[in-house]
């Protein structure tokens, strides 16, 4: 296979994964925004604009954190390079550049994604359609991963694919919780009020967690258990655990394939290493803040590492 | 363009309104289906088209920067009587293209024998330097060729133009079959239709019987394209896709050991045959355009030393050169010793002093086109020119006569396509693709064909506003 196409895979899976993972996090501000005040409501929206990397950007062109300017802008701003139409733009123009590594099925549901989501996005979006929007959003990602999944070879280019589909998943969990650790944090040791309940409950939401902890906790929403879910709950499928798990599976799969490991294999699982052995009381001992930095930072070297192994340029 | 006053052969039906045998099956199943239903089949065609992305680059076209060339779904149909003249006729002429371009390559005994004049090939781009002396492996110039015929007659098929360089178009033809055979799965068990689905195989099969003696046994075989950009990205990841071939860029090629090699994702890998749907000049920047980022720097020198097969080989453009076009007749007699089997349409050459004068009196009637053009820009066509512009055209060619060629305007055949109010003839070309290794001559029976879809116009060219039909070719 050649480098340049696991790389256009690798980034064709990351892009859609950014894009469904930051509709989640649209859709939590906006929830934030309809069920609390204005001021919680803009609060909301700066940390979803801090999560993905987009605060500057923004404020460069706006001054408050209006609802429908933040989504807009985070969705389609024509001045937003980052936009998730963007991000949606480049996972197809990456899907062409490997569309003979791609099954048929996978590139018309890439290719259909665009095309719908680019014709939801031709217009503003407005309170009114914001929910149609994202859950179309997730559901066209989602449809991909589906066409994937069940047409695709298990082979390298499957490997490469899930890839880019896991550094980013690991990232994207990793940065929201970063963001949202102070509200973790300062009530670790407390029952919370209502009002952490609620804030809480946006972190779960936003990586799709909030009916899958509650099952397993009866209902009982408590900080140190909803860190320890995301971090290190290897059964939920956007934890770190979880992520880093798949990673471990690809890499594991290249190495058969390809006849040996390499410097990335290295990498991975001495970061692995770090997060089996951790535990919740250890981490939040030794700082939440510094724990997820130190796994971003990991999490980025492996993902340099593979692209330089595999030669994804020249 | 529009067809003149002269009567146009309808591939359909005959004069007195009835219906040919080719097109009695396909009618007979045609009149039988409901209209409503038909019109929403049409419909689809093109959701179908857009979702699997079968879509074309139009250059200086920003607002669709990937548009769909329309789809037809009535077909075109030819007799299996047609198709064994027709085939027989492409074979003899490609034969003859190759011996040419060897010729031309070597001892050019076509120019010494006083055929061809020397003229045509001092200082033209399209023929190459690099390559003389040299005979490529399997001594096979155009591994593909796509040769455009257009029909006047019941038994007059013409070539308008030999496509020897990279013809584009063969996945037009695929997935209008598949297409077809989709949208009406029963109308293919009433009328037996021969397939053309085996094309990338057969593509395959001949590129590596084409592979240099450096090769391993099962030889590895790239298509080069120049990227997502071009207008025939979608065609070159199809056919590589389909043939289970590498699709690489410029910028995945580098000179390894003396050999052309791919950078995968555990290191260089050798390739031997390279199917490069990039032209000539950007295919070395060593050797050829030095800005050139879509080739590989040194392929020249490893192809001269017969560790590569670049197909189809640089410097086949001399062939389909529209000067060297009206020359046909003699060079396939030359070559095959035979009469050529399919006509040339005639043509004047405006270099020539006589036929200059007759050119420039009757530009009104003429259709009048660049030596080096393509793709039907740069062309004056008469009939439906201003006086203005056909006075602007005649500066042009008084300037540099040797640039130009001229036609008459062809009165040619029509095929139904389908409208809202039911069939209406529209004029057609046919671009049969044909296969060369040292094997031998392969020609898919069928072809694509491209249809005017205006009314009376004779432009075909997808890149304006062109369609394109599935051909069919009926079983004995």
């Amino acid at each position: 296979m050649l480098g340049r196409s696991a790389n256009g895979i690798y980034w064709m899976t990351r892009y859609l994964e950014r894009a469904e993972n930051t509709a989640r996090l649209l859709e939590v501000g906006f929830r934030m925004a309809l069920t609390r005040g204005p001021q919680a409501a803009s609060e909301e929206w700066r940390s979803v604009l801090v999560t993905i990397g987009q605060d500057a950007g923004y404020r460069a062109r706006f001054d408050d954190y209006v609802g429908t300017q933040v989504f807009n802008f985070i969705l389609r701003g024509p001045d937003n390079p980052a936009s998730v139409l963007c991000m949606l733009d480049n996972a197809r123009s990456n899907a062409r550049t490997v569309r003979t590594g791609l099954t048929r099925e996978s590139w018309e549901a890439t290719n259909e994604a665009w095309m719908q989501l680019r014709d939801l996005l031709a217009r503003p979006v407005r309170e009114g359609n914001i929910g149609e929007v994202i859950s179309a959003i997730r559901g066209q990602t989602t449809q991909v991963r589906g066409a994937m999944d069940g047409t695709m070879l298990r082979n390298e280019v499957f490997n490469f694919a899930r890839l880019g589909t896991f550094i980013e998943r690991a990232d994207n969990t990793a940065r929201i919780l970063d963001v949202k650790y102070y509200v973790l944090l300062p009530s670790l040791s407390w029952v919370g009020s209502s009002l952490d309940n609620a804030q809480w409950e946006t972190v779960l939401r936003s990586v799709a967690g909030d009916r899958a902890y509650r099952w397993l906790n009866a209902g009982r929403l408590d900080p140190r258990g909803i860190a320890q879910f995301l971090i290190l709950d290897g059964r939920f499928p956007r934890s770190l655990a979880f992520a880093y798990e798949k990673l471990a599976s690809n890499m594991a799969g290249l190495a058969r394939q390809y006849g040996g490991e390499t410097r990335a294999h290295a990498l991975l699982q001495a970061a692995r290493a770090k997060l089996q052995q951790a535990t919740i009381d250890r981490v939040i001992e030794r700082g939440l803040h510094e724990f997820i930095t130190e796994f971003i930072a990991d999490t980025g070297r492996i993902n340099q590492a593979i692209a330089a192994e595999y030669r994804f340029i020249e | 363009m529009q067809s003149g006053s002269r009567a146009q052969y309808d591939e359909m039906l005959d004069p007195d309104g009835s219906v040919r045998p080719a097109y009695a099956g396909f009618r007979n199943w045609y009149d039988a289906q409901d209209s409503g239903w038909l019109k929403r089949q049409d419909s689809e065609a093109e959701r179908f088209f857009r979702r699997t992305g079968i879509t074309f680059n139009v250059y200086g076209d920003d607002a669709a920067e990937e548009r769909l060339i329309p789809f037809d779904m009535i077909p075109r149909i030819i007799t299996a009587n047609e198709w064994r003249k027709l085939s027989r006729g492409i074979e003899q002429r490609v034969r003859a293209l190759n011996a040419f371009l060897h010729d031309l390559y070597h001892r050019q005994e076509i120019v010494r024998s006083g055929r061809l004049p020397e003229r045509l090939l001092q200082g033209n781009d399209a023929f190459l330097p690099q390559m003389a002396g040299f005979t490529p492996p399997g001594d096979v110039y155009t591994h593909v060729v796509g040769i455009d015929l257009v029909r006047t007659g019941p038994d007059e098929f013409m070539v308008l133009e030999d496509n020897a360089r990279t013809p584009s178009g063969v996945s037009y033809m695929l997935e209008n079959r598949e297409t077809m055979m989709a949208m009406f799965p029963e109308l293919f068990s009433r009328v037996a239709v021969r397939p053309v689905s085996d094309y990338p195989r057969r593509l395959a099969r001949s590129l590596a019987a084409c592979a240099p003696s450096c090769a391993s046994q099962r030889p590895v075989v790239a298509v080069l394209t120049p990227g997502i950009y071009n207008s025939a990205y979608f065609e070159h990841a199809f056919l590589a896709d389909q043939m289970g071939a590498e699709l690489v860029e410029g910028s995945d090629l580098r000179v390894v050991d003396g050999r052309i090699a791919m950078r995968t994702t555990t290191g260089y890998r050798p390739v031997d045959v390279i199917y490069r749907r990039v032209d000539d000049d950007y295919l070395d920047p060593l050797t050829f355009n030095k800005d050139s980022a879509l080739g590989v720097a040194g392929i020249m020198d490893v192809y001269r030393a017969g560790r590569v097969t670049i197909a189809n080989a640089p410097g086949t453009g001399i062939a389909d050169d529209k000067a060297i076009y009206s020359f046909m007749p003699e060079i396939v007699e030359f070559y095959t010793g035979e009469k050529p089997i399919l006509q040339n349409v005639p043509t004047w050459r405006c270099s020539e002093p006589d036929s200059l004068a007759y050119v420039l009196d009757n530009l009104k009637e003429l259709v009048v086109k660049e030596v080096h053009g393509s793709g039907g820009y740069g062309m004056l066509i008469g009939p439906t020119s201003s006086k203005g512009e056909i006075a602007r055209f005649a500066k042009k060619l008084r300037a540099r006569p040797e640039n130009y060629i001229a036609q008459p305007t062809l009165s040619l055949s029509t095929v139904p396509i389908f409208t809202k109010a039911g069939l209406a003839p529209r004029h057609v070309d046919l671009r049969p693709f044909v296969l060369v290794s040292p094997g031998g001559i392969d020609i898919t029976p069928g072809g694509l064909t491209r249809v005017a879809l205006k009314k009376g116009s004779l432009v075909v060219n997808s890149s304006q506003g062109g369609g394109t039909k599935d051909s069919w070719v009926l079983e004995d």
